[in-house]
């Protein structure tokens, strides 16, 4: 029991371990256009998650049964690396992230236009290079920015983030020790305008008014997170005009 | 790498008829929205497993098995025995079912059952040390499509539960390193039943129970596993489609209430 007791994660202030407030998103530092080969590509460090996605495409579908009459295919690989866990994790795809590879897709696919590029393929690369609980949502994350950022004609922008449940209180974006020792977790994708939800995984215990309020709670720092990845896409494509251009823009308002 | 689905060729076709009919609040068999087609349970199907179950839910026929052996226990809980659970999509189930390692549906279904089992901590793993850091034992829940007619989790994630909760094991003592098995028999130590209720959506509307018609036209579906608390212990969303969080929470709670029915089911099977 003592040895229990030792391990708090929420103090008498209110505070989690790493002195967040129980609804507070850690620091979140996001950037796009980061790889010089990539068609797209977008770096997050969500805490002290660092995730790479890169983007390929529209582009030939390969091998060519894969493609669709109608609309592009989409490809996703979810994938750590052998050095981003406190044991070494074999390279080889472990079922984890097959399925995390199937329901980033799933998250993703419903933003993506895919209707305009019919027997083509749209590649999704995420790679782990070092992870802290919340990567599959970092991963969304910065994938769909790498989208933006490979010029794919997007409905929205894609957030996700996690609400749980440690020491019996529903809290935002658990960390590594909270995921652990945690009760709850639960991952979304969500799109602000559309009101919707691509990806949405759960595993714990919650009651249903505590699953209600982890759900609002997830669903607003998404739209946090869907506010910072709109600003990264502005300051990276922000065009300078000159003062005649300004007044020409003027006038054909009035 | 996950690849887009090719659609159903029937999909197409269907997808106007199954939609109309679902708008006007029926289903393409005559179920109601929330209703779910019968289940049929047998315990103790194979007797050389030491738990078995087949299930069938309308025209969805699986079979789940359990077995009990020793290994070796994960070096972060060297006093708990160990828990897998894998599924196979048997060939002769459905005309696409192929031969082959398990593709990422067959491991989509095995790691959500999984986690119902797991997080609801439906079995007493503590109980299946042998000797702490060095043996457990390990039960293994293997799932068996044997006729796909749709809303497979479910099917799967009853077949398991119906598989453990019939399972026997050997009494054992433990004694200078080494087991001695006795002639009797005990029931494998049970804490919680879990059990998935899936729902899908079809055009705007959500309906429970999704067959393979409904499922083929789907947007997106969304499983719900409640333990017998009423808590929900798993929860996983699939397809390409998306829910709006109210049409979460809504399904979230109808879900609960309809496990209730089902896990009386699965339960009242016991002897």
């Amino acid at each position: 029991m003592g040895k229990e007791k030792e391990v708090r994660l929420i103090n008498e202030n209110g505070l989690r371990v790493d002195g967040r407030r129980l609804d507070e998103l850690r620091p979140l530092k996001l950037e796009v256009g980061v790889l010089d080969k990539a068609d797209g590509s977008a770096y997050i460090e969500h805490g002290r998650n660092k995730i790479l996605a890169a983007v390929f495409g529209p582009r030939e579908a390969h091998p060519k049964h894969i493609a669709l009459a109608d609309r592009a295919v989409v490809r996703c690989r979810y994938h750590m690396a052998p050095f981003s866990t406190d044991e070494r994790k074999s390279p080889a795809p472990s079922r984890r992230e097959l399925e995390l590879s199937k329901v980033i897709r799933e998250s993703l696919e419903p933003s993506i236009m895919a209707e305009f590029f019919p027997r083509s393929s749209i590649d999704i690369f995420i790679e782990v290079l070092q992870a802290d609980a919340g990567t599959r949502c970092a991963g969304i994350t910065s994938a769909s920015l790498a989208l933006a950022d490979a010029g794919i004609p997007l409905r929205e922008l894609v957030a996700a983030c996690a609400a749980g449940k440690i020491e019996g209180k529903v809290v935002l974006d658990l960390s590594d020790v909270e995921d652990k020792k945690g009760d709850a977790d639960l991952p979304i994708a969500f799109m602000p305008k559309s009101n919707s939800i691509g990806l949405l995984q759960m595993d714990g215990s919650l009651s249903e008014s505590e699953f209600n309020q982890a759900l609002e709670m997830s669903v607003n720092a998404c739209r946090t997170i869907y506010e910072m990845q709109k600003e990264t896409l502005r300051q990276k494509y922000h065009v300078e005009h000159d003062e005649s251009e300004k007044e020409e823009v003027a006038e054909v308002k009035v | 790498m996950s690849v887009t689905h090719q659609p159903s060729p029937l999909a197409k076709l269907e997808q106007k008829t199954v939609n109309d009919i679902v708008l006007k609040g029926k289903r393409i068999d005559g179920r109601g929205p929330l209703d779910h087609r019968a289940l049929t349970i047998m315990l103790g199907t194979v007797e050389k497993a030491n738990g078995s179950a087949q299930v069938y839910l309308g025209k969805t026929r699986i079979l789940a098995g359990v077995k009990i052996q020793t290994g070796t226990p994960f070096e972060d809980t060297p006093n708990e025995g160990i828990l897998t659970v894998n599924a196979e999509f048997v060939p002769l189930a459905y005309p696409t079912f192929e031969t082959g390692p398990p593709d990422e549906d067959s491991i989509e279904l095995a790691r959500v059952v999984d986690r119902g089992i797991r997080e609801s901590k439906a079995i007493d793993l503590k109980k299946l040390c042998i000797d702490p850091g060095k043996k457990v034992f390990v039960v293994f829940v293997d799932i068996y499509i044997l006729d796909h007619d749709g809303n497979l989790i479910d099917a799967a994630g009853m077949a398991a539960l119906g598989a453990l909760i019939s399972a026997t094991m050997q009494e054992f003592d433990f004694k200078d390193g080494e087991i001695r098995y006795k002639d009797s028999k005990m029931p494998l130590p049970m804490l919680n039943y879990p059990v998935p209720v899936t729902s899908v959506k079809v055009g705007n509307s959500i309906v429970v129970d999704p067959c393979l018609e409904e499922e083929q036209v789907m947007s997106c579906r969304l499983t719900v596993t409640t333990d017998k608390n009423d808590n929900v212990c798993a929860m996983q969303k699939g397809g390409l489609g998306v829910f709006t969080p109210e049409e979460i929470k809504q399904t979230v709670s109808s879900s609960i209430q309809k496990s209730r029915d089902l896990r009386e089911k699965v339960l009242s099977k016991v002897k």
